[in-house]
């Protein structure tokens, strides 16, 4: 089921389209479930697809084409790294190899304390900042060096 | 219209038509993989390149809008560049294993590689794989990787089947067809999409390396189920239908089947045949010739008719049976002096009989039905009856008609509709004079006065305001009644209403026919009040008791409207006889077995339910001993030494019988010297059973092919009931209960359905495990019974939510 906040989230999203065109509010909605539960699982692909009145399958095409939406459980905190062309000719690998070793998992993975969660992410549009990084799809964090990362993963940990 | 010139070739197309289809209409060729016809546009394949002067690079021709005085070229060196381009790319990830493929020699791909394909490929990488998805019994994409993403099947489904099942999930490289965390496919269309596949990704699992194209001889036939009559081409190899698919009639099926028509041709290759013709002896039955076997049947109705009367010999028919046949049976029954002949078998108000201007039929021509604006349908279970008649509504829906629909349950249509009353079957009758009174307001039009009287007392509800709201509203209005419509106990008065309703509107008022031939049984005198000798109806000779049955096609427990009744008939019967295609339950009480063949064996005529007569030949010849039922009546009759019984061809047989030309004038659905009466149903305490006829339970073939009977649509019923019904009994979803109707209850699992009405309960009919009721109407009593325990059967009705508390 999707949440009361979910549902009036989505409801308030809904008046920006026409009445018999529920389903333009997919991606907003699979993002309020992402904002909440951290991921999206096929039950609540479902549930969306009921609210809105669409095929299941036609969230799913949604949920599995945008990269930012995460198919399976990932941390409190989702780090996700931009390897890119831009970023990557900036270090991207480095960070990424940095972060590794910060928190002792690989790409894709959440440590096991489900604090911190990795991603590979595509271009943020912020190239002029590379390296960089998102906090939770939300906040950028660019111009990484190792020190930065530290300094952010430390700040992350308080939180 | 626009001028464009294509290939040097001057052609005229409608404004806002594609350079795809103005290639067609000159005749060009233009290579394509995701452009199909009746889909949408999606322009991903790029097969369809084409160069367009002026335009600074190659363009899609189903794409691109045809502009006036565009100068396209199809083949010049530009457009062949970005057409084996094209190709290149769509070979990169395609397996070339065309030897091993199911779809070799009848594949999209493979053609047109041959082509715009290179000798040899540039691609040396590896190749990507996708992992098959088990998505139901009757599609397999074991072949998956072979996909090349043109989505005609997410369209499809999408489009035409209303309900959108595969899906494009991923993207890039990674992208796949699947199903939604591996669901099966339920559609009841779901082989179009075999036939749609450009390329060996999805095959038909019945099929699959059973026979390679070139094989297989390909012979046109015509549908014997619902009563579209879709036109189809039987697929043989080694004198055995292999498969079957759809022959392109734009007037019928348009370019598809149903998968009942696609997947029954296994049940014609049924180890349940009946190969040779048997007689009971002493309680056991032996295998004998023809001959002895219509001796014995021709002594025992000459016995009967001379001891007891030939009115005491009856006849009961399929509407699945040719024209041919239905015509030859009536003849010999007639000829021995009974008028005891139906095919109405699940009929049961038949106070209209010689009352009614012609056969009943559609009203309109099927292609009328996407022309429509307003519908009114009464009394169907629309997608599972008719799966391509509610495709064309949908059509219609989805430019613009209105969907209303009057019924007992308020099954899933896949299509949005715009008003319902969703009622028990004892309110049906009462709800149409209410469309019908607030009609005659909203139109301020004067009703005949004795339709006025009878209709004075209803109330109107809000429900059937809507819906006269709506229909008043339409320029071109159609009111059809469904199967559940016509075998109601007040199918006539809900005729009588129905018209009116359709004259109020200038509509066009029709019944959905429910079998291939319902139509033509009625033209072929298949009923007791046509020709010279008048006998009993299907009901009156299960009411009444007669000494002798002929049974054609016909499984009495199965296809009767009251299967309790039918079954004491048979096994009070001194001698039943039962023509068959199938060993079946009459082993019980039959004394004579007389093998004849399915559609696919013999020549013969269906009558479609637009009154379209469909002639076709047998594709192979009949099975060990089995024969033609027309040859086997036809031999009786000589036995009988009935006159006019010396024909050579079954088309001697239509020549006599069914005067092809004007047809027209022997339709009607007009009944007169009946008075409209608004009476209330009889008793209408407890329960209402509300029963349909399972798809895949429907007529004798589709019960035995084996795919079909693997679906989801093939479960075994449950008991539906509404949730405050529930709570009244004390049953859970999931319980066993004990459903009794007259003197005889089974036990059947209950399942929760919020959509149907108060007071009603589904319990369907036509399923050996609702067999041992009675009446597909009428009350029905559920008691709890002891055990419990849920069985694995998963019952479901497609498209709608199941709950199980």
């Amino acid at each position: 089921m999707l949440s009361a906040h979910i549902q009036e989230q989505i409801n308030r999203e809904l008046k920006k389209y026409p009445v018999d065109q529920k389903q333009s509010a997919v991606m907003s909605a699979l993002r309020f479930v992402q904002d909440e539960k951290g991921w999206i699982s096929t039950d609540d692909m479902s549930d969306v697809a009921a609210f809105l009145g669409m095929a299941n399958m036609a969230v799913l095409e949604v949920a599995t084409f945008y990269h930012m939406y995460n198919l399976k459980p990932m941390g409190k905190t989702t780090i996700t790294v931009c390897t890119n062309l831009s970023c990557t000719l900036c270090g991207a690998e480095e960070t990424v190899a940095h972060l590794k070793t910060r928190l002792g998992i690989g790409l894709g993975e959440v440590t096991a304390d489900g604090k911190f969660g990795l991603r590979e992410g595509e271009c943020m549009g912020a190239c002029k900042d590379a390296p960089l990084f998102t906090i939770n799809n939300k906040r950028l964090c660019g111009r990484l060096s190792n020190e930065k990362i530290d300094q952010i993963l430390a700040e992350l940990d308080k939180s | 219209m626009i001028n464009i010139e294509i290939d040097g070739k001057l052609v005229e197309t409608e404004r806002g038509s594609t350079v795809m289809d103005a290639a067609h209409k000159a005749g060009v060729y233009i290579p394509h993989f995701c452009y199909h016809k009746k889909l949408s546009i999606s322009a991903n394949c790029r097969m369809c390149l084409v160069e367009v002067e002026k335009a600074p690079k190659p363009l899609p021709a189903c794409a691109t809008p045809a502009a006036d005085g565009m100068k396209v070229h199809t083949h010049s060196e530009l457009a062949v560049k970005a057409q084996k381009g094209v190709m290149e790319f769509l070979l990169i990830n395609h397996p070339l294993d065309c030897p091993i493929c199911d779809q070799g020699g009848e594949c999209e791909l493979q053609d047109i590689a041959m082509g715009y394909g290179g000798g040899e490929s540039r691609y040396t990488e590896e190749k990507r794989v996708v992992t098959p998805k088990e998505i139901g019994e009757l599609i397999s994409t074991r072949e998956m990787s072979r996909c090349i993403q043109c989505t005609r099947c997410v369209r499809f489904g999408q489009e035409i089947a209303g309900v959108m099942e595969l899906g494009m999930a991923n993207r890039t490289e990674h992208a796949q067809i699947m199903s939604f965390v591996n669901s099966s496919v339920d559609s009841e269309l779901s082989g179009n999409m075999i036939d749609l596949c450009p390329v060996g990704a999805l095959t038909s699992k019945p099929f699959r390396y059973t026979a390679r194209s070139w094989e297989l001889s390909r012979r046109k036939s015509v549908s014997p189920h619902d009563g579209l009559g879709s036109n189809l081409a039987l697929h043989v190899k080694d004198y055995k239908v292999a498969r079957v698919v759809p022959v392109e009639n734009e007037a019928i099926n348009e370019c598809w089947i149903s998968d009942k028509d696609r997947f029954s041709y296994e049940g014609l290759n049924s180890p349940e045949r009946l190969t040779r013709p048997m007689i009971k002896q002493d309680g056991l039955w032996i295998e004998v010739d023809w001959a002895p076997a219509l001796e014995y049947v021709a002594n025992g109705l000459r016995q009967i008719a001379s001891n007891a009367g030939a009115e005491h010999i009856a006849a009961l028919a399929t509407p699945h049976s040719t024209f041919e046949e239905l015509f030859l049976l009536q003849k010999l029954l007639r000829g021995i002096g009974s008028g005891n002949v139906d095919y109405r078998l699940r009929q049961s108000d038949f106070s209209a009989d010689g009352k009614q201007a012609g056969a009943p039929w559609l009203g309109m021509p099927i292609a009328d039905i996407n022309a429509a604006d307003r519908f009114l349908i009464v009394g169907s279970f629309l997608r599972k009856d008719h799966p391509l008649l509610a495709q064309r509504i949908r059509q219609a829906v989805k430019h613009g008609a209105q969907a209303n629909i009057v019924h007992a349950s308020d099954d899933d249509l896949l299509m949005p509709v715009a008003n319902k009353a969703i009622i028990a079957p004892n309110e049906l009758l009462n709800t149409l004079a209410q469309v019908l009174k607030a009609l005659a307001a909203e139109k301020q039009a004067e009703l005949p006065a004795a339709v006025q009287q009878a209709v004075a007392a209803v109330t109107v509800t809000a429900a059937a305001s809507a819906i006269a709201q709506s229909l008043s509203g339409g320029q071109q209005v159609a009111v059809l009644l469904g199967n559940f419509a016509q075998q109601h106990p007040q199918a006539v008065q809900i005729a009588l209403l129905a018209e009116q309703i359709s004259a109020l509107c200038a509509g066009k008022f029709g019944y959905l026919g429910e079998a291939a031939n319902s139509v033509g049984a009625y033209l072929a005198g298949a009923v007791p009040f046509a020709g010279n000798v008048q006998g009993m109806n299907a009901a009156q000779m299960l009411a009444e008791p007669r000494k002798a049955y002929l049974l054609l096609n016909v499984e009495p427990e199965l296809d009767m409207h009251n299967p309790q009744q039918a079954m004491s008939a048979m096994r009070a019967a001194d001698m039943v006889v039962a023509m068959s295609a199938y060993k079946h339950h009459a082993m019980d009480y039959a004394d004579v077995l007389l093998p004849v063949v399915p559609f696919s064996e013999t020549s013969g005529t269906f009558v479609n339910t637009e009154g379209r007569a469909q002639s076709f030949k047998g594709a192979v010849k009949p099975l060990a001993e089995a024969r033609p039922a027309w040859k086997v009546l036809r031999v009786l009759g000589n036995l009988l030494d009935v006159s006019g019984f010396d024909y050579d061809t079954s088309e001697a047989v239509r020549a006599e019988g069914l005067h092809t030309l004007g047809l027209d004038d022997k339709l009607g659905n007009h009944i007169a010297g009946v008075a409209i009466s608004i009476m209330a149903n009889g008793n209408d305490a407890g329960l209402q059973r509300v029963s349909d006829v399972p798809i895949y339970s429907a007529d004798a073939l589709v019960r035995r092919a084996a795919s079909l009977q693997k679906t989801h649509d093939a479960a075994v019923p449950c008991v539906m009931l509404h949730g405050s019904e529930m709570q009244k009994l004390g049953v859970q979803s999931g319980d066993t209960v004990k459903v009794s109707q007259g003197d005889a209850s089974v036990q059947l699992t209950v399942q929760k359905n919020d959509s149907l009405p108060h007071g009603a309960v589904r319990v369907a009919a036509g399923h050996p495990a609702t067999a041992a009721l009675g009446a597909m109407f009428g009350t029905i009593e559920i008691t709890t019974g002891h055990s419990t325990k849920q069985p694995e059967n998963a019952c479901q009705v497609a498209g709608q939510s199941v709950e199980r508390a």
